[in-house]
């Protein structure tokens, strides 16, 4: 069990300076020139040439890619090209307010989604299972950043029961559950969808597998047929899914964090790409992939709990 | 003797792409307590299907249209879902043909054999223990303790088998019911397996109902023996009867289809043509495409069958025949 923890970890450790690497390498290949940009409309090619010295980069890239990887080893994410203050400190600041909507938005969707795939299964083609398939195509069709604004159209605008935005609170408070509610929706709605559909089959496959005829045939309950021997096999794609639908949470996060004006990392990834603060853009980015990777690292680890056929693997 | 399992006249539908296809047609047979009577017959027979019919395990698209099936005088075919689940486990338990899929990847053998017994032998969670590690003790399983905390996949297909034996045989069921057990096993293990049968037949007092293709297993396990050929019985009678002097031109067939290693020319005589598909619409006797001995009247009548000496039934006409000119 140890070894196997480690294991993962010491891939994960390789997947982040392998993902900095890329990160660093798609930045320095983009357009536009951030020297330029730090200098100023009026700088002369001299003032430019002097900013690019200073921000290092007129050095060779293998070279600036070991200055930035060193740096970050040493928790220094770099200077941002705006404000002049350190990229992590900004993204400190805006990181809870991601979290708390990633966090909600799952909830929504592992609340909705989980039970209504199950349920669906076991009802097969009954009105309820049509239902909740329709409603699923409906959930994985519908932008997030529509269905966002349709939310605050119909309960802050029109019937005024929930802020039209903002997240300053975490969502246990009064306040912050408030806030939580709309965004949590819109974001989470989409993977609660996949939530459904995967729910759904893997619940149907396990139905119809031999050893839950074994358990019928020993005239067990429906009910714990249901809940102690088909849900845990059926848990095991829906792991599946979560890990990797998290990271389109995040991706989402940052169009949802515009429509409720959140002032998370993703609003800051945003503005930090429109004024070409590769700094920002490189950290965030990096930040965004270590908690995808770091969800998944969960998900390996759950497998154990609920397979234990994997650690011995 | 006393019946454990009787079924009258059984007639089993599966319904494809919306039009109903009899699988079984019009079976009759019983099981007495203490006793192992085989079904035997090629894939897609039906005798699987009867199983799943008496247990009520038919997938949705397969129904008992009419017929009787009693276990122990009680009628199942009249009781709802719920009333026959009551039935399953305690009074009829059944072992499936693969072990390597049949038993929970992710639950203890030891929840799953305890889980069994307390539901329906009413002791807790202690006593079911105690029971359990008696029951893998009975079917040869060594340090059973230890295995009551390992998993499935941490048993080979031999040792799973015996654990589904002892899950069944443990809240004491009056009919057993084994659906090609050693099917899916290693040679060597069958006959472990077999051998292992053998001894718990003796011992459990149960109604054994034992479904296969393989006519040597038959001859080391069977009391009596039931042919079936495309969801209808063609031959029944007991294991010796039926060896020393099988009457249906396909049992006959079924014998020859052995090869037989002793004698000096080593040959398969297989049963010529194919077994019919379910779809098939077949007039008269369903073997008479294939039957070496077929008549006109096998073409157009289905032959009822008819009890000869020992108890030996058969439904053929040329058998019948037979019989009439002696």
């Amino acid at each position: 069990m140890l070894r196997y923890v480690l294991k993962r970890i010491g891939n994960i450790v390789i997947l982040l300076i392998g993902i900095s690497f890329i990160i660093f390498a798609s930045l320095y290949l983009a357009p536009g020139d951030p020297a330029e940009l730090v200098a100023g409309a009026n700088a002369t090619p001299d003032d430019i040439e002097r900013v690019r010295v200073f921000l290092g980069l007129d050095k060779p890239f293998l070279v600036q890619y070991w200055i930035y990887f060193t740096n970050l080893i040493q928790g220094n994410l770099g200077t941002s090209l705006v404000t002049r203050q350190p990229v992590l400190n900004e993204i400190i600041v805006r990181l809870p307010h991601t979290l708390n909507l990633a966090f909600t938005s799952m909830l929504v969707a592992v609340i909705i989604g989980i039970p209504a795939g199950i349920l669906s299964a076991i009802k097969k083609d009954s009105w309820l299972d049509n239902l909740i398939s329709t409603t699923s195509l409906a959930g994985i069709s519908v932008p997030n950043f529509w269905l966002g604004s349709m939310l605050i159209l119909l309960f802050s605008v029109v019937l005024r029961w929930l802020p039209t935005g903002g997240m300053t609170e975490p969502f246990w408070t009064s306040l912050g559950f408030k806030q939580a509610i709309l965004p949590s929706i819109a974001l989470g709605m989409s993977v609660a969808a996949s939530f459904m559909r995967v729910g759904r089959s893997a619940m149907l496959d396990v139905m119809q597998s031999d050893y839950i005829r074994t358990a019928r045939s020993k005239g067990l309950k429906y009910s714990t047929i249901v809940v102690i021997h088909a849900l845990r096999n059926a848990l095991i794609p829906i792991l599946t899914i979560f890990g990797t639908s998290f990271g389109g949470l995040l991706g989402g996060a940052i169009v949802t964090e515009q429509v409720f004006v959140i002032n998370g990392i993703g609003t800051y990834l945003l503005t930090s790409i429109n004024m070409r603060n590769y700094p920002a853009v490189q950290s965030t980015v990096l930040v965004i992939a270590f908690f995808f990777v770091f969800v998944n690292l969960l998900v390996d680890l759950l497998y154990v709990v609920v397979d234990p056929r994997i650690s011995y693997e | 003797m006393a019946k454990v399992l009787d079924i009258n006249q059984l007639v089993t539908h599966f319904t494809i792409a919306g039009k109903p296809y009899p699988v079984i047609r019009d079976l009759s047979f019983y099981v007495n307590q203490g006793e192992t009577v085989c079904i035997v017959g090629e894939s897609g027979c039906g005798k699987s299907v009867t199983t799943l019919a008496i247990m009520d395990l038919l997938p949705n698209n397969g129904e008992v249209v009419s017929g009787s099936i009693k276990l122990n005088e009680i009628e199942l075919t009249k009781l709802n879902k719920k009333e026959r689940n009551a039935f399953r486990g305690r009074d009829m338990g059944m072992i499936f043909q693969e072990p390597m899929t049949a038993l929970n990847p992710l639950l203890t053998i030891g929840y799953q054999l305890t889980e069994n017994i307390m539901l329906h032998r009413n002791v807790d969670k202690k006593n079911a223990t105690e029971i359990a590690i008696h029951y893998l003790n009975v079917v040869g399983i060594s340090n059973p303790k230890e295995r009551l905390k390992q998993y499935p996949f941490q048993l080979s297909g031999g040792l799973r088998q015996r654990v589904m034996i002892a899950m069944v045989i443990s809240v004491k069921p009056k009919l057993l019911i084994a659906d090609e057990p050693t099917t899916a096993l290693d040679v060597t293990i069958q006959k472990q397996v077999l051998n292992l049968m053998n001894k718990l037949k003796k011992d459990i007092d149960a109604g054994i109902l034992f479904i296969t293709h393989d006519l040597g297993v038959v001859a080391e396990i069977a009391d009596r023996v039931i042919v079936l050929y495309a969801g209808r019985k063609v031959e029944e009678a007991s294991v010796e009867d039926l060896f020393n002097n099988p009457k249906h031109p396909y049992t006959i067939g079924l014998m020859n289809a052995v090869p037989n290693v002793d004698s000096d020319h080593f040959e398969i005589k297989p049963i010529p043509g194919t077994f019919p598909l379910l779809t098939d619409d077949i007039k008269g006797c369903r073997f008479h495409p294939r039957c070496p001995f077929a008549m006109d009247r096998c073409r157009s009548e289905v032959p009822s069958e008819l009890e000869y000496d020992n108890h030996h039934r058969v439904a053929c006409f040329k058998v019948e025949e037979e019989y009439a000119h002696e």
